[in-house]
């Protein structure tokens, strides 16, 4: 119980706060539940802000230098917040034999951003994926979380086009 | 305990629902065909099918993965097992009519070799089952070998089934599962964990995720099995996070299972109890290997260790642990139910049973497929896979992902086993193959898999870290029409060195794509150094 008096207060008074004490109140505070917490997190936030580690680390009992530590380490965890609109380009083997290399590179000409980052205007993020197993569909792209079924150079400029006049 | 009559009377009802039936239309659901708007197509079949007011005589149902995934959104119609490919919504009511009048669809598919050269013992139930309902699994006899484990093996017993049965462990490595179950049953320790590594990262393989998505419960049967025969309690499936709709298909069958008291605590009223929990991976590709993902799971950056202690003897929070691969897992129930011997007369002398291979890359057929062990290349390429489109010629085809490597054309004889592909300098993998063609360069896909690794590198060994980025730096040169004949020598000295000397499997493995290249496409290597302008030609 005593380290239960230890454990700080969410950062805000946001209710989302409470899924994620909900995701380390399920698996009793223990470190383990690092990974799974930075996912609730993400779901409920969209990404990982400063305060967000810090209020994680602090509850699960963990140096700040661990959480951030493992926020970065893996690719699916996000620190910035993302555009209105998401591109994620598939770069694995199948797509990369259908040309996927060509979009990432079209969208980086027509939005100035490369793979990772958002346009300033926060419209659009361009991220690249080691192979969502989609490879019947290849190239694969995902469109706001929705995979594209085998869209060609084209269809992929026509729809970046349409987010970023949006 | 429950009875045998009770246990089958699980799956009674739903037997006598599908029975009276006079038949069905089945619609892929999997992620494949899902996106090709397979939703709409199952809605509009129901639609019509009320509207019709025959729903009490057919139905249409969501099922997994039919495996032909070029020709999505596919339905299959039954009787008949008639496979129809590229449906849209306004076919519904022509296939209704057909259904009523039992008359061919004009989309059907013809016979063909994709289908009937296939054994299907992992997938048996992919495209049949109706993946989020575990009646139907019931129905068909799921779960039976679990039961018959628990009420009339002993866990050794069940060890030695599948040490005869001389099932391999189909994620890459062909370890006998059977030996590894033995370590596990046989280690010290009140706490022992069953892992499924579901972190399916090679590029190029969906196998698992069809899997999952198809036919969740067979992956929560073998895991209970493997549970009860090592004398573990607590099993952890480990998906990557590229999956959701995996992860959602997973999340109910395994409510569905506990609510039926085939997973939790006292398994069909018996004293045995294991649970199941999913963990999801975050997108890193070292988490494939076993160390690293159960540091993972412990909440950890996912870096390997070295090894011993394997973690048969001391893995997840240090208690003995059994780790397998979702494909491991999918044969354990057929395994069971059909016995050791039955498995063993499948595949070669070495490798027993079928594997399944996602085909994709440049060939027709693309898609999945599962075939014996020790089916040549080139059946499975041309004519399981119809070859490359538009008439090209296969020029090579890499198995095994960025560990693997690339196979030349006039190698296409070879039967697939673990063996035989080892041999070639490459391997089997989870089970990806990538077709290339004759516009493919070989240089160009080398530099993409090193791209690959140097990037996936966890950055724990020096060799892993630093010799993937000079091998892209070099490679990169030569790539670029800058190479020179002592870049290639550099080269291979670094491909030793970093195979030798690295911690895990990724950066032991990395240099596979760089030297089976330079082992039979060394004169586009040359090529290349010796004539610059030849860059971009390919």
């Amino acid at each position: 119980m005593l380290t239960q008096a230890k454990r700080p207060a969410p950062p805000t008074d946001d209710k989302r706060w409470r899924i994620v004490d909900a995701t380390m109140r399920r698996q009793s505070y223990r470190p383990a539940a690092l990974i799974e917490t930075l996912h609730t997190a993400q779901e409920v936030f969209g990404f990982l802000d400063d305060d967000t580690l810090r209020y994680v680390a602090g509850s699960l009992s963990l140096p700040l230098g661990k959480v951030f530590g493992v926020a970065t380490f893996y690719h699916h965890f996000q620190l910035k917040p993302k555009g209105a609109h998401s591109c994620v380009v598939c770069l694995g083997t199948a797509c990369y034999m259908k040309n996927a290399t060509g979009i990432v590179k079209m969208i980086g000409e027509e939005a100035g951003i490369a793979p990772g980052e958002t346009t300033p205007d926060g419209k659009l993020s361009l991220m690249v994926a080691r192979c969502i197993g989609a490879c019947s569909l290849a190239p694969g792209v995902v469109a706001d979380g929705e995979v594209l079924p085998r869209p060609t150079l084209d269809d992929v400029r026509a729809l970046v086009k349409r987010w970023l006049s949006e | 305990m429950m009875t045998l009559e009770e246990f089958e009377g699980l799956g009674a009802r739903e037997r006598e629902d599908q029975s009276g039936k006079k038949g069905r239309i089945r619609v892929c659901q999997a992620a494949g065909c899902a996106s090709c708007g397979s939703d709409k197509v199952l809605a509009a079949l129901k639609e019509k099918l009320q509207a019709a007011g025959l729903e009490q005589d057919y139905e249409a149902k969501g099922v997994g993965c039919m495996g032909l995934c070029s020709e999505a959104p596919l339905v299959t119609v039954e009787p008949g097992e008639v496979l129809v490919g590229k449906v849209t919504p306004e076919d519904a009511e022509e296939l209704v009519r057909n259904l009523q009048q039992g008359t061919p669809p004009t989309k059907r598919l013809p016979e063909m070799p994709f289908f009937t050269r296939q054994r299907k013992i992992a997938l048996e139930h992919c495209g049949v089952v109706d993946p989020e309902r575990i009646q139907d699994y019931l129905a068909r006899g799921g779960y039976s070998g679990l039961y018959k484990a628990l009420t009339e093996m002993t866990p050794l017993e069940v060890v030695q089934e599948i040490t005869a049965s001389g099932l391999r462990g189909r994620g890459g490595g062909g370890y006998p599962t059977g030996l590894k179950w033995g370590t596990v049953h046989k280690a010290a320790g009140d706490v022992k964990y069953v892992i499924c590594n579901a972190d399916e990262g090679d590029p190029g393989a969906f196998m698992d995720r069809s899997v999952l998505e198809s036919d969740p419960h067979r992956i929560l049967e073998g895991m209970a099995i493997a549970g009860y025969a090592v004398g573990a309690r607590t099993g952890y499936i480990y998906v990557r996070a590229e999956y959701p709709l995996a992860i959602k298909i997973l999340r109910t069958a395994i409510r569905q299972a506990e609510r039926q008291k085939i997973l939790g605590t006292g398994i069909f009223g018996s004293s045995h109890s294991f649970q199941i929990e999913l963990r999801i991976g975050a997108g890193a590709f070292v988490c494939g290997e076993e160390t690293a993902l159960i540091a993972s799971i412990e909440g950890n950056r996912g870096q390997p260790r070295n090894r011993p202690p394997y973690p048969a003897v001391s893995g997840l929070f240090g208690c003995p642990t059994l780790i397998n691969n979702v494909e491991t897992f999918a044969n354990v129930p057929a395994i069971m139910r059909e016995g050791a011997e039955w498995f063993a007369s499948v595949g070669t002398e070495k490798s027993k049973g079928t594997k399944v291979f996602a085909l994709a890359g440049s060939i027709n057929n693309t898609g999945l497929v599962e075939v014996p062990m020790g089916t040549t290349l080139r059946e499975l390429i041309l004519e399981i896979g119809g070859g490359c489109p538009g008439g090209k010629s296969v020029k090579a085809v890499q198995t095994g992902g960025p560990s693997g490597g690339c196979i030349p054309a006039e190698k296409l004889d070879t039967p697939v086993d673990y063996e035989s592909l080892t041999a070639l300098g490459s391997m089997m993998g989870s089970g990806g193959m990538i077709v290339m063609d004759e516009t493919t360069s070989m240089i160009e896909v080398a530099r993409f898999f090193v791209d690959f690794c140097r990037s996936e590198s966890c950055g724990k060994c020096v060799p892993c870290r630093v010799g993937t980025q000079q091998m892209y730096t070099v490679l990169d040169r030569i790539c670029e029409g800058q190479g020179t004949s002592e870049d290639l020598e550099l080269l291979e000295r670094l491909c030793d060195t970093v195979r030798n000397t690295s911690l895990c499997g990724l950066g032991k493995s990395a240099p596979n794509p760089i030297m089976s290249t330079m082992r039979y496409f060394r004169e586009e290597y040359t090529e290349r150094i010796r004539k610059p302008e030849s860059v971009g030609t390919r």
